[in-house]
């Protein structure tokens, strides 16, 4: 009989385990397994010190934001204006990022680990109200932090005066009902809210100092969050003596497509390499069929793809951004030589495409054209116009120079990360970026794919395959 | 097949006082109503109007903005095959392919008898675990075109009644938070001071 099996796809190794530590256990998600696994001490510590102690402590650990942007945790909890209360803390679980895969693991798997990184976080900033959003989408998920929720209001964790300290806080569990949109932190408010979850036009509203009903919000990614056990346990120092300085602790990774070994890595950050992950024993073990690998997508379907000539980067924002990309939300997909690369890059132009929110006209409208566009190329129906075209339609979108990879073989140096960009958020750009990207290190395919003598039946985007 | 059923409203209520703003539960009321009645009904839409106190315009206009959320009957069970990149290179095409031919419809379709909706959907969150699909939002990972035919064929027989419950609903487990121990949702208005263990901080130590 079919089975539903839940969140698989970590793979273990012989490295540092932060966020982690617990999934070897059937039983991480429950508060039981939590408390004898060291659950709860965090927050004890922290309520064993000022909020301003706390805050100090996460401010000297560099914690990085792990939604997409990077920015620091601790940084961004200062951001609130002074003596304005009350102040929110939103989860951001909304992940939805093509080849994004942590999140909902991290809460499936682990829930009460968020949870105590909720309840510090509020502690430190002065939160007083939670509200933790799930993706629509992720039933298990939303159960397994429904049930964790409840045990760790009756076992006295969340609610009033927790563990008899003057800290009180609620946990609210809010779900979404799928719009990937929504993840963009002002959108997210928005949908928080009750409303169509559009992004709000910035400046001046910076969550920070105007979110949630107009109150001062800290919007935090689950992984981020999830840190935070270990930091006030184990303290900045711990925490900054793995990775870089500049990119302290560890990541989660997923990655996915052509390799061998397909899966959820939690790896050094800074200073593991894309080589070490796409090739390395304890991480995918090569490509899959022993081909070649023709080209990879370092930060989700949102970043500007590599080739093989970006192998020995090493996942470090700064890096990544100078070699034309970004780190992202921490996913990785693979393409070996079988790929078929305009048809692979309109599934991600589709998708940005279909889930433009239309407040701004060149996302909805340059989107849809470059879909339209796109599609009729890999359709075999396009002209050398249309390549022109996809271009020309792009810089409506992102005018200037946009960022890609340089290549040995086309002889390219690399235009270094971000882009300009016309529109509110950053759907309208990711509906170019694998475009633009394939047009700029694969041209030869596409031009093959508009020769008139070209036939007009739909390639698939790779021959299937592959010995996994 | 209408309003809310009063043990529902009782379900609202709660739901709703978790909320400085009662707005705020639109989108939480929305599923509720789906996982009554299956999908979203113009009943239960005037009802959750009336609960949260803003029109029935304003509940459709954020309603009809997220995928999730039906306004017609779609089938028992709603067959999400993932189709965004990860998934398109590891086959995704071809579950689709067997889904169709196994119940006879096209993508986007409904099953005469009512039992099944098939559509393509986006990225899943299971990229590692490609190609994947989820029926009423329960996963299944790495599927063959084989696989997808015997799931279908073990919904229909109901053997996994169990396992996937009928369309709407989500978590079998809803938040509930203890009369005694909640904090309770206040006006943001009627707050300016800082929480309790700010101030308390500031004359020395928390607890
Ligand atoms: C279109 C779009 C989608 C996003 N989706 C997510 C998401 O699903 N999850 C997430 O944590 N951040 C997402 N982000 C980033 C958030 O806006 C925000 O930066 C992040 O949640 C902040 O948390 P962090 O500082 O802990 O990373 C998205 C951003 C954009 C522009
Ligand atoms: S860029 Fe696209 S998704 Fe983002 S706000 Fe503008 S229209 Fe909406
Ligand atoms: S691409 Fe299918 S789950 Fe992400």
């Amino acid at each position: 009989m079919t089975s539903f099996p839940w969140a698989p796809g970590f793979i273990e190794g012989n490295r540092p385990q932060i966020v982690t530590s617990r999934f070897q256990y059937e039983d991480s998600f429950t508060l039981e397994r939590y408390l004898a696994t060291g659950g709860y001490e965090g927050l004890r510590s922290a309520l064993a010190r000022s909020p301003q102690d706390m805050h100090e402590e996460v401010r000297s650990s560099t914690l990085l934001g792990r939604g997409g942007a990077g920015f620091p945790a601790g940084v961004k909890w200062g951001l609130t204006p002074e003596g304005v209360y009350p102040r929110y803390l939103v989860v951001n679980g909304d992940e939805s990022e093509p080849g994004t895969y942590k999140d909902r693991l991290l809460m499936e798997r682990d829930p009460h680990q968020l949870i105590e990184g909720c309840l510090i976080a509020c502690y430190a900033a002065g939160l007083s109200r939670c509200f933790l959003y799930i993706r629509g989408e992720m039933a298990l998920a939303q159960e397994r932090v429904a049930a964790a929720l409840n045990d760790a209001y009756a076992a006295g964790y969340i609610g009033k005066n927790i563990l008899g300290s003057a800290f009180s806080i609620d946990i609210v569990l809010h779900w979404g009902a799928g719009a990937y949109v929504v993840g963009e932190e002002t959108a997210l408010i928005e949908s928080l809210e009750g409303n169509r979850g559009m992004p709000r036009l910035k400046p001046p509203y910076f969550p920070a100092a105007i979110g949630l009903y107009g109150q001062p919000t800290i919007v935090n990614n689950v992984e981020t969050l999830s840190n935070l056990p270990f930091i006030a346990t184990k303290g900045a120092a711990e925490y900054t003596a793995i990775g870089t300085e500049s990119s302290p602790g560890t990541r989660m990774v997923a990655v996915s497509g052509h390799v061998r070994r397909p899966g959820v890595y939690e790896i050094i950050n800074g200073t593991t390499t894309f080589r070490d992950l796409l090739y390395g024993e304890e991480f995918c073990q090569g490509i899959r069929d022993g081909n070649d690998l023709k080209a990879f997508v370092p930060g989700g379907g949102s970043a500007p793809w590599f080739l093989p000539d970006q192998l020995d980067l090493p996942f470090e924002g700064r890096l990544v951004g100078a070699a034309g990309s970004m780190l992202g939300s921490g996913a990785i997909m693979v393409m070996d030589s079988t790929t078929d690369i305009p048809s692979a890059a309109l599934t991600l132009t589709k998708f940005y495409a279909h889930e433009s929110c239309g407040k701004c006209v060149p996302c909805r409208e340059g989107g849809t054209w470059l879909m339209r566009i796109l599609d009729r190329v890999v359709e075999g129906h396009g002209t050398t116009d249309d390549l022109d075209l996809l271009l020309e339609v792009g810089e409506s979108i992102c005018p200037g120079d946009m960022p890609h990879a340089a290549s040995a073989d086309l002889q390219l140096e690399a235009t270094p990360f971000p882009y300009k960009m016309t529109t509110i958020c950053f759907v309208g750009p990711s509906a170019y970026v694998p475009v633009h990207s394939a047009l700029t290190l694969f041209r030869s395919e596409f031009e093959a794919r508009v020769a008139p003598s070209r036939s007009r039946t739909r390639i698939p985007v790779t021959a299937v395959g592959g010995d996994s | 097949m209408a309003r809310l059923t009063d043990a529902n409203v009782s379900i609202a209520e709660e739901i709703i006082a978790r909320y400085p703003r009662a707005k705020s539960a639109l989108i939480p009321l929305l599923h509720l109503a789906q996982e009554q009645d299956g999908w979203v009904t113009d009943e239960a839409m005037r009802h959750i109007a009336e609960l949260i106190g803003v029109t029935p315009a304003e509940v459709l206009g954020t309603g009809t903005f997220y995928e999730m959320f039906k306004f017609e009957p779609v089938g028992k069970y709603l067959i999400n095959v993932c189709g965004t990149m990860s998934c398109a290179l590891l086959g995704a095409d071809d579950l689709m392919h067997a889904a169709e031919e196994e119940l006879g419809i096209h993508e986007g379709g409904t099953t005469d008898d009512g039992m099944f909706t098939l559509h393509r959907a986006e990225c899943q969150a299971a990229c590692t675990e490609a190609p994947c699909l989820q029926v009423n939002y329960r996963f299944k990972f790495r599927a063959t075109p084989v696989e997808v035919r015997q799931l279908i064929s073990d919904l229909r027989s109901g053997r996994l009644d169990d396992e996937v419950p009928p369309h709407g609903t989500l978590a079998r487990i809803r938040q509930h938070i203890p009369a005694d121990r909640g904090v309770g949702a206040v006006d943001p208005a009627d707050v300016t001071e800082p929480p309790a263990w700010i101030s308390a901080a500031s004359q020395g130590g928390a607890s």
